[in-house]
């Protein structure tokens, strides 16, 4: 005799709990006895700058006309303490990524592409290579706690200078590159054998601590004779906090990347577990800068699951100076590309879902060390359609700009906004649309 | 032998003092240079580039000779954190003692401190050789890569944790050893090494054949999740 449900009268009832992908993670890891490692950034749905809105002009401000009036965009990082701030014609920059994780091709096309736009790319850990240092106009030279192809030639050949102190993907984390992807050239620039997996530390060796970090800073000061730009990239942990002690350090600029940024490779469950969206990183950030009376004097970069240019213009409208782009400067140049659709399938992914880099495997050619697979990238083409995709972004932001009465993207401010839901309305302590009610913010709590 | 010239904190700043050094004009055969009263200011000849000799009377603060390329640098006194990060060429050479991280990342040239140094010692080194004439504190050597890092005296706890291919020789007794470290025979070729440092420190009352040889077991140089408690 059939029972109820065998009658189809119920239907079979999944868990949310225990959802599809979770009950497959836990039979991959009674399978392998080990955590899944991945690369980018955090794929759960968390409030975003989706969850806000522009109010635009009516009655009460005037719109600037579109293709007519001025919008402008450029904007000028380092003018507190350096002899040679940078200026970039758009407040998009290229993230870090290193050699290594991508491949020489790759990064030059990121150098080209960015040069286009007249903006900055950003080295990572493995040091600075001749494609991308000859295709950047303006290159930002990490310092990372590896250290990995540092020294002092090229910390000087450097527009600018970024310690890292962590990444939005893995605060408090560090990295491995594993050995499949240390090809002989990554291996001399790294200086360890070939095929050895190569740890990047999660502190920085010779410094604990703001004090410490603002002797650092001096240090590189002086071996750049005061000249370039000093960054601190930190991940969205305490944002507060961390913004106010790279202010005291002597930072010129604060690179604020969310848990959405993406990572070459860490464990899902750092990615999806640790640290801030984005969203709830900007205001208390502004907060810091404002109470130290350094808000525009030391400039903030957000970064973190930037997409086009409303996610800009919000980011802009909230208090940064300027964004970074990282996985969505990677699809511009044929990242997850859906014509590699059945070679993703065949390493067990799909376009858009593949994310396995550390693996080196990569069909598009980018992050991998493979010479076969990285001739599948053309720089050129890659460069262009990076700075085709810029230039989109930024008209866009123009576009939001200019129907907010603004002439220059960063008079956009957060009483141009409102929020579709309470967490966007408490994290961007912007109202709820509809209402004048900001979650949270009855006082000013920091 | 060049010219000496005289450069003194308490008529200078850093700034000034590192500018003149980074920048030296060779017409007039300058080559020698006395740094007076340095008072452990911190960066102290941080990014020279030229072969040139600096003498510091006095004690110094963090990151002495940071990214040091050529110049001979000598300190007449002790050594704040970081003395030599990631130097590429030259030598320092510490008549005191030195802090942390002595020698961090460098990644050529030689440090010579005839003193102790404190914890961290060569850390990420990546090609220094450093020659510690007293003793180093703990985690010396973690995450080293390559070069040699004598010790005449002890080493603190944790020696060569997660070691690449640097070399330890130690005279005296590591507290612990690190993760993935561990003694290894000693070769005619690490005798003539280690005769080799103990020439360039001037070091005379200890025998190469006194040292023990520390490097890595290569064990860890693949992730693989057996080991995962020695992670």
């Amino acid at each position: 005799m059939k029972n109820i449900r065998q009658k189809n009268i119920t239907k079979p009832r999944q868990s949310w709990t225990f959802d599809e992908y979770t009950n497959s993670e836990i039979r991959r890891a009674a399978e392998t006895g080990i955590y899944d490692i991945r690369g980018g950034g955090s794929k759960r749905k968390l409030p975003h700058f989706d969850d806000l809105l522009f109010l635009g002009a009516s009655m009460s401000r005037y719109p600037l006309e579109g293709y007519r009036e001025k919008c402008s965009t450029n904007v000028i990082l380092g003018t507190r303490f350096a002899k040679k701030p940078i200026e970039l014609k758009i407040p998009i920059t290229i993230a870090g990524m290193s050699f290594g994780a991508l491949s020489g091709p790759a990064k030059e096309a990121l150098g080209r592409g960015a040069s286009i736009a007249g903006t900055s790319t950003t080295t990572g850990d493995g040091g600075m290579t001749k494609e991308e240092r000859g295709q950047s106009n303006t290159l930002v030279y990490q310092l990372l706690p590896s250290r990995y192809g540092m020294n002092p030639d090229d910390l000087r050949k450097a527009d600018a200078i970024e310690v890292v102190i962590g990444q939005g993907a893995k605060p408090g984390g560090g990295g491995m590159l594993l050995g499949q992807k240390i090809s002989d050239r990554v291996a001399e620039m790294r200086t360890l054998p070939k095929g050895v997996d190569q740890r990047s530390a999660c502190r920085h060796p010779d410094w604990t601590g703001p004090d410490d970090l603002a002797i650092k800073i001096t240090e590189l000061r002086e071996i750049t004779q005061w000249k370039v730009p000093i960054f601190v990239k930190i991940a969205g942990a305490r944002p507060y906090y961390d913004t106010a002690l790279a202010v005291k350090a002597g930072a010129d600029v604060v690179v604020l990347d969310g848990m959405q940024g993406g990572t070459a490779a860490t464990q899902e469950v750092f990615i999806e577990n640790v640290g801030q969206p984005t969203l709830a990183c900007i205001r208390p950030a502004v907060d810091a800068l404002q109470d130290l009376n350094a808000h525009r004097e030391v400039q903030l970069i957000i970064s973190g699951g930037i997409r086009n240019g409303a996610d800009v213009s919000k980011a802009l409208a909230l208090g940064a100076d300027a964004v970074s782009i990282g996985s969505a400067a990677m699809i511009a140049i044929g990242d997850n590309d859906p014509k590699w659709e059945k070679e993703y399938n065949r390493l067990g992914s799909t376009a858009g879902a593949y994310d396995d880099w550390h693996e080196g495997n990569d069909p598009a050619g980018i992050s991998t060390q493979d010479p076969k697979l990285m001739k599948r990238l053309d720089p050129k083409k890659a460069g262009k359609k990076l700075s085709n995709y810029l230039k989109v972004m930024t008209l866009e932001a123009q576009t939001i700009a200019r129907a907010c009465g603004k002439n220059d993207l960063h008079n956009l401010e957060p009483e141009d906004l409102c929020a579709l839901t309470v967490e966007a309305a408490a994290m961007a302590r912007v109202p709820l649309a509809g209402t004048n009610w900001i979650p949270g913010f009855d006082k000013k709590i920091f | 032998m060049g010219k000496l010239e005289n450069l003194d904190f308490k008529k200078n700043n850093l700034r000034n003092i590192n500018n003149y050094l980074q920048n030296i004009d060779f017409k007039k055969n300058l080559r020698n240079f006395v740094i007076k009263n340095p008072s452990g200011n911190h960066a102290i000849c941080a990014g020279l580039k030229e072969d040139i000799s600096v003498n510091i009377k006095g004690h110094v603060g963090y990151y002495c000779g940071g990214m040091n390329q050529n110049a001979k640098i000598t300190i007449e006194g002790n050594a704040g954190t970081g003395l030599g990060e990631n130097m590429m060429s030259g030598l320092i050479h510490v008549k005191g003692n030195v802090s942390q991280s002595a020698g961090a990342t460098a990644h050529g040239g030689t440090i010579i401190v005839d003193g102790n140094a404190s914890s961290r010692c060569g850390i990420s080194m990546k090609g220094v050789n450093i020659i510690i004439k007293g003793s180093v504190g703990h985690m010396s050597a973690f995450m080293a890569q390559s070069g040699n890092l004598l010790i005449c005296g002890d080493a603190g706890e944790a020696l060569g944790d997660s070691i690449y291919e640097t070399v330890i020789y130690i005279a005296g007794k590591p507290k612990s050893l690190g993760a993935d470290c561990v003694e290894k025979n000693i070769t005619k070729k690490d005798l003539i090494k280690i005769e080799e440092l103990l020439n360039i420190g001037n070091i005379k009352q200890i025998k190469s054949s006194k040292f023990k040889k520390y490097g890595s077991a290569r064990k860890l140089y693949n992730f693989k999740i057996d080991n995962v408690s020695e992670y």
